[in-house]
């Protein structure tokens, strides 16, 4: 990180949200819409960055910088099997596509230079939904249901429209650029269960300080597990810093001064968890920027993650909020109209999510906002999965780009398939849920 | 005279790296010309899926990550 081009970013992200996070909710000034806005901003702030979107941030940059792209991409070769290369197109958009800009190249690398058509269709559809910064927010602010869903359906539909796509135009399979796709080399710091166990510690951290209330008359476990929420963030952050001792090189006393500083505040000076969690974030945060090597990269890639998005996802909550209200909460459009769009789980409402969806663009992560707003407004469960399944895959700007790929006849067929599935499967989740 | 070419649609770490190897560049001393490749058909051209990826002299020399200053200097020089 140079810090002489990056302070004013941060200081701006941080003046916006101490802003924010400390304001009373009763000095919000109301102006109607404009302090929905607000209120729902504030909300945001409180609620979901320093537990979920900081954690989440700092996952989505070690899996930039201590996952190999190029065994994953071994798969999506010329050579690969048929079945493989779609299984691994399908889910690999975890990985490969941590920053949406790279969905595009990886799509017309797969299908002028590696596997072809099919398992290339199947990545460009999966691989902006199942980032993982999607999925986290989605499950948090929208609920696990429909953050599994999300996952889940996106993957399974993925291989269905490749394999739609590459039997449509199984005829006309296009000449091979070429080029030969020069692919990275594979750099191996350390053996595969090192990184698997160090991606589960940090994700049972995220897992389990966001762990919410199931409320009265939930089932025992789930009670239980939120009752120790706060014990089992701690243990598996004592996992990750043994880890991080271990293999990745960060100092002992670094680590004792996270704990010790950690112990200190929870028993001393007897503050809550929750403030005792946050402070040892930041210290933590602190103790990468203060190492080297791959740990500072690390920091440095979550961090260009971070000032990438949070602007965006800050004006995407505004303009939800201002446009649709807070939870409970009224803004310029009318709930009506949007009941009677996308109300209720029938075909009509899931098509018109669907190609709604497919048309218009999300800003990374701005679709989670947008859809906890409409879901407060009456809209249906099956049409806020139709509208997620087809929102980040297409919008009219990245069919300019894939026409340019594959000619408009492909693309035509290729939006069809999308708007389809994502329909269906709208139809399919609603009739569960309800 | 060194040609080098940053590819990337235009994405904020492409901007990044190209920043990194213009200062790169011209720390080192040498004669060099950078241009930005975002056309998609261009970059797979080359070979190259994941971005950002720089080329020199028509040659990929990494693609998919923005190395350290210090790193890219040895790469460039």
């Amino acid at each position: 990180m140079n810090w002489r081009t990056e302070w004013r970013p941060l200081a701006l992200i941080a003046l916006v949200f101490s802003a924010l996070y400390f304001l009373p909710a009763g000095l919000l000034p109301d102006w109607g819409a404009a302090g929905e806005a607000l209120k729902l901003a504030q909300w945001y702030a409180r609620e979901h960055v320093l537990t979920c979107l900081i954690p989440a941030f700092l996952i989505a940059g070690a899996i930039a910088v201590f996952v190999s792209k190029a065994s994953v991409m071994r798969y999506l070769g010329a050579g690969a099997g048929k079945a493989v290369a779609y299984s691994v197109a399908a889910v690999s958009g975890s990985i490969l596509a941590v920053c949406s800009c790279t969905v595009l190249p990886l799509f017309a690398g797969i299908y002028r230079m590696g596997a072809g058509l099919g398992p290339a269709c199947a990545f460009l559809y999966s691989g902006p939904a199942i980032n993982v910064l999607a999925i986290i927010l989605t499950a948090r602010v929208l609920g696990a249901q429909l953050g599994v869903a999300r996952a889940v359906g996106a993957v399974v539909f993925s291989v269905v429209i490749g394999l739609a796509m590459h039997l449509i135009f199984r005829r006309e399979e296009q000449a091979k650029a070429a080029a030969q796709a020069a692919l990275p080399q594979p750099e191996t710091a350390r053996p595969l269960w090192q990184t698997a166990l160090y991606f589960a510690a940090m994700v049972a951290v995220l897992v389990f300080v966001n762990w919410a209330d199931p409320g009265a008359g939930a089932a025992q476990f789930w009670a239980a597990m939120f009752s120790y929420k706060w014990l089992l963030t701690a243990i598996a952050a004592a996992a990750l810093g043994i880890i991080l001792l271990l293999w990745f090189g960060l100092k002992w006393w670094k680590i004792l001064l996270i704990a010790g500083h950690t112990v200190m505040l929870l028993y001393v000076i007897g503050t809550s968890p929750y403030l005792a969690f946050v402070a040892a974030e930041l210290i933590f945060v602190v103790a990468l920027l203060r190492s080297g090597g791959e740990l500072r990269e690390w920091l440095r890639e979550s961090w260009t993650l971070t000032r990438q998005i949070m602007p965006l996802l800050f004006i995407g909550v505004l303009a939800a909020g201002l446009l649709l209200g807070q939870p409970g909460g009224r803004g310029l459009i009318p709930p009506e109209w949007i009941a009677t769009c996308v109300g209720g789980n029938g075909l009509g409402a899931n098509l018109f999510a669907a190609v709604v969806g497919a048309l218009m663009y999300f800003a990374t992560l701005t679709e989670v906002p947008i859809l906890e707003g409409l879901l407060a407004n009456g809209m249906g469960q099956g049409p806020a999965l139709a509208l997620l399944l087809a929102g980040p895959a297409l919008s009219l700007p990245n069919m300019l780009v894939i026409a340019g790929v594959l000619g408009w006849k492909k693309t035509g067929v290729f939006v069809a398939l999308v708007v389809t599935m994502a329909t269906i499967s709208g139809l399919i989740y609603g009739s569960i849920i309800g | 005279m060194k040609e080098l070419k940053v590819l990337g649609p235009g994405c904020p770490r492409c901007n990044q790296l190209a920043a990194a190897v213009d200062m790169a560049a011209r720390q080192l001393g040498i004669e060099y010309e950078l241009t930005k490749v975002t056309d998609i058909g261009e970059i797979t051209g080359f070979g190259v899926m994941l971005t950002p990826a720089l080329v020199i002299d028509g040659e990929v020399a990494f693609q998919g990550k923005v190395p350290t200053p210090d790193e890219l200097k040895e790469i460039i020089g």
